[in-house]
This record gives structure tokens, C-alpha cells and sequence, in this order.
């Protein structure tokens, strides 16, 4: 199978270079570590511990997006690009074995990340608060979901640079379109901030129960809209990337 | 063997590749010749449908480059000498290419041997001289054993040392019935390596022939060869004087 074959040389390229390990080793500390300081911050019961936990993962997001560019980047900047397409002539089977294999691999990192932070926060909890439970409503979907969008967040990134091929402006677009953009839609248009990546994560995917505050939010999306959203983002990057791949020169 | 008919390409209103029509038979060394600039490695990128073109085709074994199931098994290509990664090494990157093949990871140790990379080849590449870096392209395009082999520009920057094994290997991997294409500026070296030559100029074909016709007549290779492309120079110095 070509397709399977492809994936394989894909896995190898992923593996073989030093600042995958090193990018993924501070995501998950990163995310475990801001966890950690934000959940023993929590100073009452009624807030939302389970969100508290996984505040890391905002943060943390940003490097398997930036890594996710790279991934894809790095092929043009050192021409290997050429090297790849001649092993895998069919471009959309390229990005097709990227996309499975550098999502997989950041599906178990995120998925780590999310449930380290969570135990590592809930059993630090200050005495006099009930730490929560995977079984507690709500709080085993935060911790899957939060995990789950290291993934697609990586895969958007993925996206962009197959379609930027540029690493300085790809990384800049990602981080423009998941964190800054976020800033100018909310102050003018307000109901349109909770589509933004940012917002959903905070407030759709990583909470235990809606986030309501009144006027000053948006109404904010479900968590299975709000993954239904990102998946979305990553989709419509992989496929317009996989679109230009195959129609310019490498 | 490599055919090519018709093949054109433009960029924008710049005429690359002209209606070039030629064959690359088995057996020898084919030089591809051509002042810089007329479209030889054009030409390379679209035997290995690295670019596509406005017109004409060009098959390798009677089908296109995107057809072939395992490319590396049939076409073994060089196009530049660092199109690798600077921080994987040169066995994790031939490993890589070679599980997109699904080639034997031993070929892997084999080519590296062959090479003479082997005791280098757990270093980042990004390490490598140029020369390395040219016999990791060579492994590369060696990985698949194919029939068919296409180098562009393969002696540049190399040592005399590494001349001297390039060519070698050019006219051994020849002698063993494949099709070896060889882009080249440097007309003396394919004096000594080429049997066949195609020469190009202005992206057109001006001569597909043997080494020994083209410079019968002439004092030398070279000096026919400047007679054939005076006309297709793209920015020509003005001779000196002494």
C-alpha cells in the first residue's frame, strides 16, 4: 500500500529530528506546570476547578500549532520537499500521511498533557476544597476535549504550512488567527469571539459546565460544537493546503 | 530510457523549455548540455513531474513519473546537492525515504557503504561538506537500485578526489545497462564521462548526438560546443584581449 508506505516515511521524518521531542517535552510540561500553579490558585470550591487545571493548554496549544508548521516548513526551507515528492509523486497522499501521522502523535501528547495537568492539579488542591474526578459531570469530556485540541490545533497549523511554506509567516499567521485576531473580534464583533479558537477552547471545550456572564460574553458554544469548530479550522487548512500542494511547482 | 516530446514550459512570458523532443537511451552515460540558464534543470524537474508542463510530455519507460507505483525503484534522482534536513541524519533521512518505497532498510547500510558515508551517517547532515552532502544525494538516488538515474550539475563543488569517484560510478552504473542522464555545465568532464550528449540552448534542443560526432570537425568538445550555442548564451562577456 502507497498510502501506508508514505505514512511510514512520514513517522521517520517526524521521529528522526531532535526538536520534535524537545517541542512536545515543553508542551506537556508546560501545560502540567501552568496547571499546577493556576489549580493550587484556586481559592474557593465554587470555581471551576477542572478549567483551572487545564489552563496550560492555551498556552500550550501554541507549540504543536508552531510545531505542526514546521513540520510542513521545514520541508521547503531545506528542500526536501523535493525529495519527498519524489518517493510520493500523488501530493495529496503527502499531506494526507502528515496530517495521520503528525496527528496521532500530537492526539497522545495533547491527551497526556491534558490528563497530567488535570491529576496533578486535583491532587495538589488546597485543604478544604473537594478536588474533582474524571467521574465528577462534565470533567472527563474537558480533560479528552482539551487534550484532543493540541491535535487539531497542530493539524491547522499542518495546514498553514503547507500553504504559507514559509516558516517566519506561517508561525505568524497562526499565532495572528488563534491569538491575536481573537482580540479584534471580540471588541467589534462580539457574538462572533465565540468561534474564535481561543474562546472555544476556554469556554466550550475545557469547562465542566457554561460559562455565562450575562452582557459581557457571547453566547459561547457547546463542546462538541465547539470541537465540531476546530475540527473545522483544520479541515479547511489541510484540504486548501493539500488543493495548492498539488497545483504549484516544488 | 526517457523520452521526451514536445515538452514545453513557460514562466510567464519567459519561453523555460522550448518544444524539446529527445531520447535517453540505456546502456551509457547521456550528458545533458547547456550554457546556464537554458533549461536543463527546468527540464529535470519536469521529468520528475517536480513542475508540470504548458505542453508536450516526457515518459520514463514508457510512463509519466506520477504513474510509477515506487518511483525510487525505477527513477534514482539528484536535482540538488542539500535536499535533506540539516538536523536529521543522513541515515534517518534515507531511512525515511526508503520506508516510502517500502525498499529494505538494509539498502539503507548498503548505499551508505557505497557512498563511503558510513562512518558519518548517524551526524546531522546539516554538518556535512559539500561533498558529503553530494554522496547523500548520490545514496539517495541509489536507494531504489533503479534502471534509470538522473544527477543534475553532480560535480559541482566537489574535490578532484570526488570527480574522479562520481565519474566512475557514472560509467560503472552505465555499464550495467541503465539510463544515466547527467546534467552538466562543464563540458571537459563530459568529454571524458558522456558517450551520448543532449545539448540545449535557450530551452531548445540544438544537438542530440555522440561526443565523438560533435567534436569531429571541431579541435576540441569544446570548441563545438561554443559554435553550436554562440547563438543561445544568455549574458555573453566580451572576449579578452592579451
Amino acid at each position: 500500500m502507497t498510502s501506508i508506505a508514505a505514512a511510514r516515511m512520514e513517522w521517520i521524518k517526524l521521529r528522526s529530528l531532535r526538536s520534535t521531542w524537545w517541542t512536545l517535552a515543553v508542551t506537556v510540561a508546560g501545560t502540567v506546570g501552568i496547571g499546577l500553579a493556576v489549580g493550587l490558585n484556586s481559592k474557593n470550591a465554587t470555581a471551576d476547578l477542572t478549567n483551572n487545571a487545564l489552563a496550560g493548554v492555551v498556552p500550550g496549544l501554541l507549540l504543536t500549532g508552531v510545531l505542526g508548521v514546521l513540520t510542513m516548513t521545514g520541508e521547503y526551507s531545506s528542500g526536501t520537499i523535493r525529495a519527498t515528492l519524489a518517493v510520493v509523486p500523488r501530493r495529496g497522499v503527502v499531506l494526507a500521511a502528515k496530517a495521520a501521522v503528525f496527528g496521532a502523535v500530537t492526539l497522545i501528547v495533547g491527551e497526556a498533557a491534558a490528563f497530567t495537568a488535570f491529576f496533578a492539579a486535583s491532587t495538589t488542591v488546597r485543604h478544604g476544597i473537594t478536588a474533582p474526578t474524571p467521574g465528577d459531570p462534565g470533567v472527563l469530556r474537558a480533560i479528552v476535549l482539551s487534550g484532543a485540541a493540541f491535535c487539531l490545533i497542530g493539524l491547522l497549523g499542518l495546514g498553514l504550512g503547507a500553504i504559507v511554506r514559509h516558516s517566519a509567516a506561517a508561525v505568524g499567521v497562526l499565532v495572528a488567527g488563534v491569538y491575536v485576531v481573537v482580540q479584534v473580534i471580540g471588541f467589534f464583533a462580539h457574538s462572533a469571539a465565540a468561534y474564535m479558537p481561543i474562546l472555544i477552547l476556554e469556554n466550550s471545550l475545557s469547562t465542566t459546565r457554561p460559562v455565562t456572564c450575562g452582557e459581557s460574553c457571547p453566547d459561547f458554544l457547546s463542546a462538541w460544537a465547539g470541537l465540531g469548530m476546530l475540527s473545522l479550522y483544520a479541515v479547511i487548512a489541510l484540504v486548501a493546503g493539500g488543493w495548492l500542494l498539488a497545483r504549484r511547482n516544488a | 530510457m526517457i523520452e521526451a516530446e514536445n515538452l514545453t514550459r513557460r514562466y510567464g512570458r519567459t519561453v523555460a523549455v522550448d518544444a524539446l523532443s529527445f531520447d535517453v537511451r540505456p546502456g551509457g552515460v547521456t550528458g545533458f548540455l547547456g550554457p546556464n540558464g537554458s533549461g536543463k534543470s527546468t527540464t529535470m524537474r519536469l521529468i520528475l513531474g517536480l513542475d508540470q508542463p504548458d505542453g508536450g510530455r516526457v515518459r520514463i519507460g514508457g510512463r509519466r513519473y506520477r504513474e510509477l507505483r515506487w518511483p525510487l525503484r525505477e527513477v534514482g534522482a539528484m536535482l540538488e546537492a542539500k535536499a535533506f534536513h540539516p538536523g536529521r541524519s543522513a541515515r534517518s533521512h534515507l531511512a525515511a525515504l526508503a520506508a516510502g518505497n517500502a525498499i529494505p532498510r538494509t539498502r539503507v547500510d548498503e548505499v551508505l557503504d557505497l557512498v563511503g558515508l558510513t562512518s558519518a551517517a548517524g551526524r546531522r547532515a546539516g554538518k556535512f561538506s559539500l561533498g558529503m552532502g553530494q554522496r547523500l544525494g548520490v545514496a539517495a538516488a541509489l536507494l531504489g537500485d533503479p534502471a534509470v538515474l538522473l544527477l543534475d550539475e553532480p560535480v559541482n563543488g566537489l574535490d578532484p578526489e570526488g570527480v574522479r569517484w562520481i565519474r566512475n560510478l557514472l560509467t560503472s552504473l552505465a555499464a550495467e545497462g541503465r539510463t544515466v542522464f547527467v546534467s552538466s555545465h562543464l563540458i571537459s568532464e563530459m568529454a571524458v564521462t558522456a558517450e551520448r550528449l543532449v545539448v540545449i540552448g535557450r530551452g531548445r534542443l540544438l544537438a542530440n548526438t555522440t561526443v565523438a560526432e560533435l567534436s569531429a570537425g571541431a579541435a576540441s568538445l569544446e570548441a563545438a560546443f561554443f559554435r553550436l550555442t554562440g547563438d543561445s548564451v544568455e549574458y555573453a562577456a566580451k572576449e579578452t584581449t592579451s
